[in-house]
């Protein structure tokens, strides 16, 4: 087999659906060429919709009003439980409700300039105009947002912005929007719109004729696997983050459906793009299953400091003020503790590895709150960061009133995916990715509050315009024969994985082998990476690979509920996705938002971005297993941000 | 530490169940409890057994999918999710009993993994505000003053797990239903559907074969995200309402 980082260049990846023109005027250029179809023809066609979280949820709940028959699908026992439930700080909109100088240009600006030049122009502007409507959306559902006495909506400022643009309802931001899309489409449920799989994983994609006509998903309380066809198949099934075993994502996050449709032909575009979250709980052993993020909001009124002597182990209360080093407000005094996420959790790094770290292992820095309940009072802290101060005593033990949280950087979101186009359509027509699951408008590293914003954005309002214009292009004709070959081929290789996983019978655990996997990316894919690492970790991941499929062991059988068996096939993709990751990030010599590579940096350690080299999004074309990929780039142009060195200080 | 787990194994809904003892060893203060059973199910699959099937997600309390009943108690001695319970409640050489939800609308999928679909039909039945995408006036065309913003807050932070029904000796699902009703109904978004929602939302809770409420208040004590009581109260209070305005 040919060495997997002997990767070809192949023509670039071009998106037709870009419209031209002044980039305000694009989205609307844009749903004015798309085809429509007829509302008495939608219900002809089905669109299959896989994961329920704030873009899937949207999407399912839209495309049903529109009078699309949407059939839907969750791994959890309910719609409610995706992980976009989770995310806690808020949503961000150009609503200029502070009349503190916003507006979707600067919205627009911040996002391309936070992330680090590297995602599309008309796309992030797409994505601020939008933002807008997707606060009356949920206004308008019921979600409850924090309001003024005046009984007005209140906002915050979050990392990288100076404005305050940042809607919330307290630290349950993801929770209520969520629930605000679940409800939507339970709605739709109740009106036969949607058809719900709970319970039901994605296993692979059914393509026909070039074309995605379905999926091959298995039933996880029988372990029945069967097939589900459609006129299109949108992928919302996130990130995948839970490649390096311990990140902020839910257990049970994963990259298979994605990774599935990559190896049916989509591309996946800047998979190295990750985002280390700078505001995570430091982990306290082996047995640790996840790591838990503390909101970012907290850095409005958190100050970040290590001691300023290396070793000092004397407890934060002993450590006078003089002896204290607040580095971020040192290095960066514009914006201080609410830099970004990828240069907050970067100057953490330096610290600790300057052996300034504090707590166990010196892998913390202190999140100190006695300035901000001096100046506010504790019960005005209480009222706006409670329920995460109750979250993080629970977990450590520790009173965060008294005593400064400690901190440290975890993976949280990946930047990268499938590659999609202006439409959000991915390489294969007619299979769509949404949310977190595309490459998406962050580029190099996303700011905060803006995950739930493209979630949203895409779920409610641009897939449901775009979509029209496939389906119009490609109108019902017939139903898939579920003898055709594809199908078939399709069917007979999910099970003889599923087969083989339950034979091997080993002796390593799936949780060993995920364990192994994701502490050598964090290694040498994480917050630093460098072409030895890299290549180091290039090598090893086949041994894996082959290890694993030698000593997997898997209790029980196919034909029931099996956790083990859930967990060993997802790790199957992971083991050759974070071989494409590292190969990207090999292959991106530069350091840009999340990626940062050791031999590009300033003289004073800033990351180096290299835009004559590398301004152009990475999509990877799949081969064959540990074959090597074709590389497809497509270049950005910027009209309007034009790029130069990020600086915060 | 030591601790003798005495854990409800049940193969599927078809099978009846029975309690299996397991010791664990070398727990740590710092784990989750699910840590804690991560850690006897690494032992189990090495045994060739089974291991033990529960559900969980998010393993920050926010998701509402990890649900066990702990020494007799939902989500266990503290309040809070069994995923934010730590094994700093127990102590060394502690027996700890583990069981499902236990309730005739949770039927047992396998071992601790119930089926909670029928918290889904209640929702769909009226629990959401009819507000198609894209037909939103601005947001700040209607104000909703604080104490009403906060009370629907307070209400729609209900994460759904089903503590309420398995603490309640009557099986009844009141907690819930009326957190949904409550953060709805009060809300101006939500006043165009405020009878037909919770009398639908009660309805199909009867539907379920849940049981009925004696404000026995056992669901406010054991609900990890503090819906208050008094919630019951004001959903019945809905309801009345509603059954006298509403000619069906």
């Amino acid at each position: 087999m040919p060495d997997y980082t002997q990767y070809r260049t192949g023509e670039p990846a071009v998106d037709t659906k870009a419209p031209e023109g002044p980039v305000n005027e694009r989205w609307d250029t844009r749903r004015f060429q798309a085809k429509l179809v007829n509302p008495a023809n939608r219900r002809k066609h089905t669109v299959i919709v896989v994961g329920t979280g704030l873009a899937g949820g949207a999407a399912g709940a839209t495309l049903a009003e529109q009078g699309y028959h949407v059939v839907q699908f969750c791994f959890q026992d309910s719609p409610r439980r995706a992980h976009s439930v989770a995310a806690q700080g808020g949503i961000n909109a150009a609503k200029n409700y502070r009349n503190d100088g916003d507006s979707i240009h600067r919205l627009f600006y911040d996002t391309v300039k936070g992330g680090d030049f590297r995602a599309r122009e008309s796309n992030v502007h797409r994505l601020a105009q939008i933002s807008v409507e997707i606060i009356d959306q949920c206004v308008a559902q019921g979600v409850p947002f924090a309001r003024e006495y005046g009984g007005l909506l209140d906002n915050r400022s979050f990392g990288g912005v100076q404005v305050s643009r940042t809607f919330y309802a307290r630290g349950q931001t993801g929770q209520q929007l969520l629930l605000g899309a679940y409800q939507a489409l339970s709605r739709q449920i109740a009106t036969g719109g949607v058809e719900l799989h709970a319970r039901t994983e994605m296993l692979d994609l059914i393509v026909v004729d070039g074309k995605a006509r379905g999926i091959v998903a298995r039933d996880l309380v029988t372990g029945k696997i069967d097939t589900y066809f459609a006129d299109a198949v949108v992928l919302a099934t996130g990130g995948y983050g839970n490649v390096f075993y311990l990140s902020t994502n839910a257990m049970n996050s994963n990259a298979t459906a994605i990774w599935r449709a990559h190896r049916r032909g989509a591309y996946m575009a800047n998979p190295c793009f990750t985002q280390i979250h700078p505001t995570c709980i430091p982990r306290t052993g082996d047995h640790q299953s996840k790591l838990t993020l503390m909101s970012e909001s907290l850095r409005n009124d958190g100050r970040i400091w290590v001691p300023k002597a290396e070793g000092d182990t004397r407890p934060a209360n002993q450590i006078p003020e003089d002896e204290r080093d607040y580095y971020l407000e040192r290095i960066y005094p514009a914006f201080g503790n609410l830099v970004p996420r990828d240069i907050a959790s970067r100057a953490a790094k330096n610290v600790c590895d300057e052996g300034r770290g504090v707590g166990p292992g010196g892998q913390g820095v202190y999140l100190d709150f006695a300035e901000a309940i001096q100046r506010m009072g504790r019960k005005a802290v209480e009222a706006k960061y409670g329920n995460l101060f109750d979250m993080y005593q629970r977990i450590t033990d520790e009173d965060p009133y008294t005593v400064p949280m400690r901190i440290y950087p975890a993976v949280h979101y990946t930047m990268g995916g499938l590659w999609v186009d202006y439409d959000l359509q991915t390489t294969i027509p007619g299979l769509f990715a949404i949310g977190e699951a595309n490459f998406s408008d962050h580029g190099a590293n996303r700011l905060g509050a803006s995950a739930l914003m493209q979630g949203l954005a895409d779920g409610y309002f641009v897939l449901p315009s775009t979509i029209n214009d496939y389906l119009a292009r490609n109108p019902h004709t017939e139903n898939v024969d579920a003898e055709h070959p594809a199908v078939a081929e399709v069917v007979a290789e999910t099970e003889d994985r599923i087969n083989l996983l339950l034979s091997v019978d080993g002796d390593r655990t799936p949780d060993s082998f995920h364990r192994e996997i994701g502490e050598l990316m964090w290694e040498y894919c994480g917050m630093a990476r460098t072409e030895d690492g890299l290549r180091k970790a290039l090598a090893k991941i086949p041994e894996i690979r082959e290890e694993f499929w030698r000593r997997i062991k898997v209790p029980g059988t196919g034909e029931q509920f099996n956790q083990s068996l859930e967990k060993a096939n997802r790790i199957v993709d992971y083991l050759e996705l974070a071989e494409l990751m590292c190969l990207d990030a090999l292959h991106r010599a530069e350091s840009c938002g999340g990626h940062f590579r050791e031999e590009s940096q300033t003289p004073d350690g800033e990351a180096e971005r290299r835009d004559e080299e590398f301004s152009y999004a990475a999509a990877w074309e799949f081969t064959v297993t540990g074959g090597a990929p074709v590389l497809h780039k497509e270049d950005l142009v910027f009209e309007y941000v034009h790029p130069t060195q990020r600086s915060y200080a | 530490m030591k601790l003798t787990l005495r854990v409800w194994r049940q193969r599927n809904a078809q099978e009846p169940g029975a309690m299996a003892t397991y010791e664990v060893d070398n727990i740590s203060a710092d784990m989750s409890f699910l840590e804690m059973l991560d850690t006897l199910n690494e032992e189990l699959t090495l045994a060739g057994e089974e291991p033990v099937a529960f559900d969980h997600d998010c393993r920050e309390g926010i998701c509402g999918a990890c649900s066990l009943v702990i020494n007799g108690d939902a989500h266990g001695p503290e309040r809070t999710t069994t995923c934010q319970l730590h094994m700093r409640s127990f102590a060394d050489g502690d027996t700890i009993d583990i069981e499902p939800w236990r309730a005739s609308a949770f039927p047992v999928i396998k071992d601790l993994v119930v089926d909670r679909s029928s918290f889904d039909r209640i929702i769909q039945s009226g629990g959401y505000i009819s507000a198609p995408t894209g037909t939103a006036p601005d947001a700040h065309a209607t104000p909703v003053p604080k104490p009403d913003a906060d009370f629907a807050f307070e209400h729609a932070e209900c994460i759904g797990c089903g503590a309420c029904v398995a603490a309640c000796p009557n099986g009844s699902a009141m907690l819930f239903t009326s957190a949904k009703v409550n953060h709805l109904n009060v809300l101006p978004q939500g006043a165009p559907e405020r009878e037909t929602r919770v009398l639908d939302m009660v309805a199909q809770m009867d539907e379920e074969g849940f049981g009925g409420c004696t404000l026995t208040g056992e669901c406010a004590t054991a609900c990890p995200k503090g819906i208050p009581l008094p919630s019951i109260a004001a959903m019945n209070k809905e309801w009345l309402r509603a059954t006298r305005k509403v000619r069906r």
